[in-house]
């Protein structure tokens, strides 16, 4: 089955030729060991005007595919073998030349990070006219600078007029992707790639982003193949789905076929782990989840997120009643702002936050960049002083903690933080990057402590051969374990989690939210879950506090806000999380 | 830019002052007489002397004679050399030949250094390459007085293809060659640098960014590497200037160049101390400057830092 | 599409511990075994090291015990002579080989006075921030701002009556240390924003310990990579100062003297000149390209570059 027999009726087929049609197509990178292939056989086919979405993980060959058919491959990658026929063209074939004559103005490209797609030193107007002027859609200086100020304005950028003259770093990052999907569709071309257009930005932004990139090809006709590693933001965003496992396709067809009846168990796994699938479906089932149809023993390996969040709702039933572990009143951290305008000015990043955390139940405090969030997390750790308010733990006040109090109080809270890749010292092993607190601590002997590191690998459930090895041998979700590990180490009863699993991809993340979830239930741990995804917050918290501009502007139970949000705010961030037109299965 | 401008020169004003008192610590605050130091083995005339120490004002407590001191570099008073000719006539007549020979060398080693360090770089890994990298390496292992030597009697005596030592009046002809051997050693850190420059700017996103826009590599290559890539160079080029007048001062000795260079490297083989104070402190003044020029450059290259409130 | 047993499932984050432990020094190692001018450069340097340290094994004549004979001035080379006589009768071989230690013992020393102060100046300074890194900085640009060379050549004019491989040593040291602290501030600033540093911090660990276990250790080694290049650094410097007649007295042996000596007589007697650069060159280059392996070894993205 391919993409085509599903979509297209017969008659269609007889009278549309495929815009784009990738055929067996193969890419390999030479490496020292060899060529490695990170694209094997892999076919799609693309209809005029038609959105197509390619899901998948990280090096599961997606990205790179989709640079193959633009022939811009990093490195020593290069096609080894298939075809990418575009208008009926083996573009795979043609000379650097020719290609030249596509790339823009057939098929536009829209890059990943806003951030390194656009060059500092020169200005936004210059980058956009250059790309106007290579292929040809306007001549004289005049004309490309209408046209550029047109292509802006269209992507939503106001005051592009103005606008043309400033360098990339005066740009958000938002701003930034209306840039380069400007520059992506300057030229009208027939075909834009959107490679994760918008993963790098804040989810409101990302929202408003997709939804006017979906009106400017809608209107236009463009073809559009979006790349991303969200299921849910590619059903809701594409007809078509092609999901990619280890280089091969494993499934595609129409997306909402997909989503409500997954063939193959990897796609399977991955609509049980989605958090933006699963938290849509957790809120639509509000009967039990087993008068809907949903079996769970569908999923042969992996997590399912439903399953998990209903166990955490049976398991916290009891714990209303719990004592108060964390207490924060009116708190407020001001930040001195050095080299700006005028000296002396300030920003307020916590701006009198109020919030309690029962013994034993997580909290997600939930905000985009610049909210504040983090800066919480830095207070209650005492890694920054408060500029006014009270944070106490299990009812002490912790602002005068010194020397042996506040070792005690560091004993008690631990954090894990989101980068996966910076979280660990990669010049120690992980048996005593594990080991350090009980060192700091002075907890134990040798033997004993070589004891607790072996059974703390097992709470995490990595392998205890791991102790001799180095961070930089183990993946990410690895990474985030060992740092679970590690903040466990003294047995403390809070445990303060800064985006832990935001960088990781979502089937790792859902096995990490589980192990979370295990761990709790275990040890009776009290969570802060610090995050911008709401969609991870639906299967692990119990109670969710919206920031906004270092305050907060929403506090209730998960399901209060997920049903009943009272904000507008929450409102937006509640739609942003991808899938929310799409009716499931269940 | 002016608040970019401000700052930059606010930051180079306790720079000034910390290298001239350096300067003068090292000399004037060591045990024993100064004067007396500095003139190694030599004894001079109890007149000469006595004029040294006026001119350091030597019966003042140390910071009294340092302020003195600058007061006087303030005034354009470097103090006087051992033949007793003011140091300020001095450079007057030789500046403009150091000049002019600096000039040259940096034309030299700049063009010549980002050509081959570009093309080197697009051409990661082939001959051309692999060549340039090993003249690189070797003309930085060789300390500038043996290429200067070796230039000298390859060209000079054996081919005759230029003069051994520079004529009166230092005509441009005969700077050419100890221009070449001045600008040997940065040319090779500069093939250097735009190569490694080149490579890693051709692997950034904008570039495969500018790539997907239908731009040709015809223009991709200035306009956004080399473009880029210099901005490292520039930086280099600053804090290089340094070599350059080290490299100055011998190979203006060795080709007898009537330059600033040349009076130095005379005043320190014949051990003339106080001479060799006060031009190494023109020497510093001049670095100090021409940093600061470069700065101010660097921020017309790179936006980001020219645009910062 | 592909077919299920086309693509079998393997678990997910499945650890994979078949290889052997790497870190970034074992990594280094393992690049740098792989490449031979690792091994040539490194053959050469023990050599010269061997030299230094038994200069007598390798030159039968001993320059400080044997008067120069004045009859042989700039003579050819004879039995036991293999490289002639220099314009004062002395044996150019034997001066070459005793002066090995020198040129050695400078760099040495020289990197050592570098690397202590760098360490002291840009740890301090990248670590601690704040008004002690405005500080230190400052001070460390009042050093850099004057050419080492140049202010080594002030301080030697000074020191004329104690010119010695102590003096020369701390004479361009003295002024050297500032990029080595530069290079260690920014690799500390960028170390110090890593998550596992708050980590420790967030444990309660002191600062000072923060710094000796965690930020050092991780930020040392572009540090050891402009070190080897510092010290052919210094060992050009030495015979700068000592070509110009400030570096090191008549009575040690000292290529850049011995350079300096025969300056005058290079139309007629070239190879007096020639034989002592060779010696002072391939030194330097021996280390020279020690340090490019090293460089490449320790920094991936600058083994990306090759």
């Amino acid at each position: 089955m391919t993409a085509t027999d599903a979509s297209t009726s017969p008659i269609d087929r007889d009278s549309i030729t495929p815009l784009l049609e990738i055929k067996n197509l193969q890419v390999g990178f030479r490496t020292q060991r060899g060529e490695v292939t990170a694209v094997d056989g892999v076919n799609i086919t693309l209809m005029p005007g038609k959105t197509l979405a390619i899901v998948g993980e990280s090096g599961s060959g997606k990205s790179t595919t989709a640079h193959a058919i633009i022939n811009l491959l990093p490195g020593s990658g290069r096609i080894t073998g298939g075809e990418v026929l575009f208008e009926g063209r083996n573009i795979a074939a043609l000379d650097e030349k020719q290609m030249e004559e596509i790339r823009g103005r057939k098929i536009g490209f829209v890059p990943q990070d806003p951030m390194s797609n656009l060059n500092p030193v020169w200005s936004v107007g210059f980058q956009v006219e250059e790309a106007i002027r290579a292929n040809g859609i306007a001549t004289g200086k005049q004309d490309v600078k209408k046209r550029a100020i047109q292509v802006l304005s269209e992507a939503g950028l106001s005051d592009a007029d103005k606008r043309l003259k400033q360098f990339p770093h005066q740009f958000s990052g938002g701003m930034r992707q209306r840039v380069l999907i400007g520059m992506g569709l300057s030229s009208d071309p027939k075909l834009l790639i959107a490679d994760e257009p918008t993963s790098a930005l804040d989810v409101t932004v990302q929202r408003r982003i997709l939804d006017h990139l979906e009106k400017l090809t809608r209107e236009s006709g463009t073809a559009l193949l979006f790349i991303t590693h969200d299921l849910g933001l590619a059903a809701e965003r594409a007809e078509q789905l092609v999901v990619m496992y280890k280089g091969k396709v494993v499934e595609s067809g129409p997306s909402r076929e997909i989503l409500q009846n997954p063939i193959h168990p990897y796609t399977q796994r991955l609509v049980a782990a989605a958090p933006s699938l699963a938290s849509r479906r957790i809120q639509s089932a509000s009967k039990p989840l087993e008068d809907l149809g949903y079996e769970a023993t569908r999923v042969t390996e992996g997590v399912d997120l439903i399953a998990a969040a209903e166990s955490r709702v049976d398991a916290h039933a009891a714990v209303d009643s719990a004592p108060i572990a964390i207490e924060v009143r009116d708190l407020t951290k001001v930040y001195k702002i050095r080299g700006g305008k005028g000296s002396g000015s300030t920003l307020k990043a916590v701006d009198g936050v109020n919030f309690q955390i029962a013994k034993g139940t997580t909290m997600a405090l939930v905000g985009e960049s610049g909210s504040g969030k983090s800066t919480v997390a830095k207070l209650l750790l005492r890694l920054e002083e408060a500029t006014s308010g009270e944070i106490r733990i299990d009812g002490t006040d912790t602002a005068p903690m010194k020397g042996k109090s506040l070792l005690a109080l560091r004993r008690k809270m631990q954090p894990v933080f989101q980068d996966p890749y910076g979280s660990l010292d990669p010049l120690r092993n992980i048996g005593n990057t594990i080991a350090e607190p009980l060192g700091v601590f002075n907890v134990g002997d040798k033997k004993s402590r070589r004891a607790r590191v072996d059974e703390l690998l097992d709470q995490v459930a990595l392998p205890k051969a791991l102790v001799t090895r180095y961070p930089n041998e183990l993946s990410g979700g690895q990474r985030q374990r060992v740092a679970i590990a590690r903040a466990l180490a003294l047995k403390p009863e809070i445990v303060i989690l800064d985006e832990a699993v935001s960088a990781l991809d979502v089937l790792v993340q859902a096995q990490i939210l589980q192990l979370l979830s295990d761990l709790q239930a275990e040890l009776g741990l009290t969570y802060l879950f610090i995050t911008h995804d709401l969609a991870v917050v639906r299967v692990i918290a119990d109670n969710v506090s919206v920031m906004k501009s270092g305050r907060i502007v929403e506090a209730a139970t998960t399901d209060e806000v997920f049903g009943n949000p009272r904000e507008e705010y929450t409102k937006e961030l509640l739609d942003a999380i991808p899938g929310a037109n799409i009716p499931l299965g269940v | 830019m002016a608040g970019y401008i401000f700052r930059r020169v606010l930051q180079a004003i306790p720079v000034f002052f910390g290298t001239t008192f350096l300067i003068y610590f090292m000399v004037f605050a060591m045990p024993g007489d100064p004067i007396v130091a500095l003139f190694g083995d030599k004894t001079p005339n109890p007149a000469v002397i006595e004029q040294l120490r006026q001119q350091y004002h030597l019966d003042q407590p140390f910071i009294v004679q340092y302020f003195l001191y600058i007061g006087g570099i303030f005034r354009g008073d470097f103090g006087t050399s051992f033949s007793g000719e003011p140091v300020t006539q001095i450079l007057a007549r030789t500046f403009p030949v150091t000049i002019r020979l600096a000039v040259l060398a940096l034309i030299f080693q700049s063009v010549a250094g980002i050509a081959v360090g570009l093309v080197s770089g697009l051409r990661k890994g082939k001959l051309f390459d692999s060549s340039a990298l090993v003249v690189s390496l070797i003309l930085i292992s060789l300390p500038i007085f043996v290429i200067a030597y070796v230039a000298q009697f390859v060209f000079g005596v054996q081919l005759g293809w230029a003069r051994t030592t520079v004529g009166p009046g230092a005509p441009l002809q005969d700077l050419i060659l100890p221009a070449i051997v001045l600008a040997s050693v940065s040319f090779a850190q500069i093939v250097r640098l735009t190569r490694s420059s080149v490579i890693e700017t051709s692997g950034l996103d904008f570039v495969r960014t500018a790539y997907s826009k239908g731009l040709s590599r015809k223009r991709i290559v200035p306009v956004h590497i080399l473009r880029n890539s210099l901005i490292p160079v520039v930086t280099y080029l600053a804090t290089d200037f340094g070599v350059l007048l080290v490299g100055a001062t011998v190979t203006e000795g060795i080709f007898n160049v009537p330059g600033v260079g040349n009076t130095l490297y005379q005043a320190i083989i014949r051990g003339e101390g106080p001479t060799v104070v006060s031009f190494v402190t023109v020497m510093v003044l001049l670095y100090l400057v021409v940093n600061l020029v470069v700065d101010l450059l660097y921020g017309l290259l790179d936006p980001r830092i020219r645009l910062v409130k | 599409m592909a077919p299920l047993e086309e693509t079998p499932l393997v678990a997910i984050d499945a650890v994979k511990v078949d290889e052997k432990p790497s870190n970034l020094w074992i990594d280094a190692w393992r690049d740098a075994r792989r490449r031979p001018i690792f091994w040539i450069s490194g053959l050469l340097i023990l050599l010269i090291i061997v030299v230094a340290l038994l200069p007598s094994v390798f030159s039968p004549v001993n320059p400080f015990t044997e008067k120069c004979d004045l009859s042989l001035s700039n003579g050819d080379p004879t039995a036991g002579h293999p490289l002639g006589f220099t314009k004062l009768g002395c044996d150019v071989y034997a001066r070459i080989i005793f002066g090995t230690s020198t040129s050695i013992s400078v760099g040495f020393i020289v990197i050592l006075l570098t690397t202590v102060l760098g360490l002291l100046f840009g740890a301090f300074a990248g670590f601690y921030g704040g008004w002690i890194d405005a500080t230190l900085s400052r001070v460390g640009d009042i050093f850099f701002s004057i050419p080492y060379i140049l202010a080594a050549v002030v301080i030697m004019s000074v020191l004329s009556q104690y010119r010695s491989i102590w003096t020369i040593s701390l004479a361009i040291g003295l002024f050297a240390w500032p990029s080595t602290a530069r290079v260690l501030r920014a690799e500390i600033l960028r170390v110090k924003q890593s998550d596992y540093i708050t980590a420790s911090e967030a444990l309660g660990v002191s600062k000072i310990k923060i710094l000796l276990r965690h930020v050092l250790p991780n930020s040392i080694a572009p540090v050891i990579a402009i070190t080897t290049i510092s010290l052919a650094a210094a060992i050009v410097a030495e015979a700068t100062l000592s070509f110009l007649g400030v570096g090191l007295g008549g009575t040690i042996m000292s290529w850049g003297n011995d350079i300096n000596q025969a300056q005058r007589d290079i139309r007629v007697h070239p190879q007096t000149l020639i034989w002592p650069s060779l010696a002072l060159s391939i030194t330097v280059f021996s280390f020279i390209l020690m340090g490019e392996v090293v460089r490449d070894a320790l920094d991936p993205k600058a083994r990306a570059l090759r």
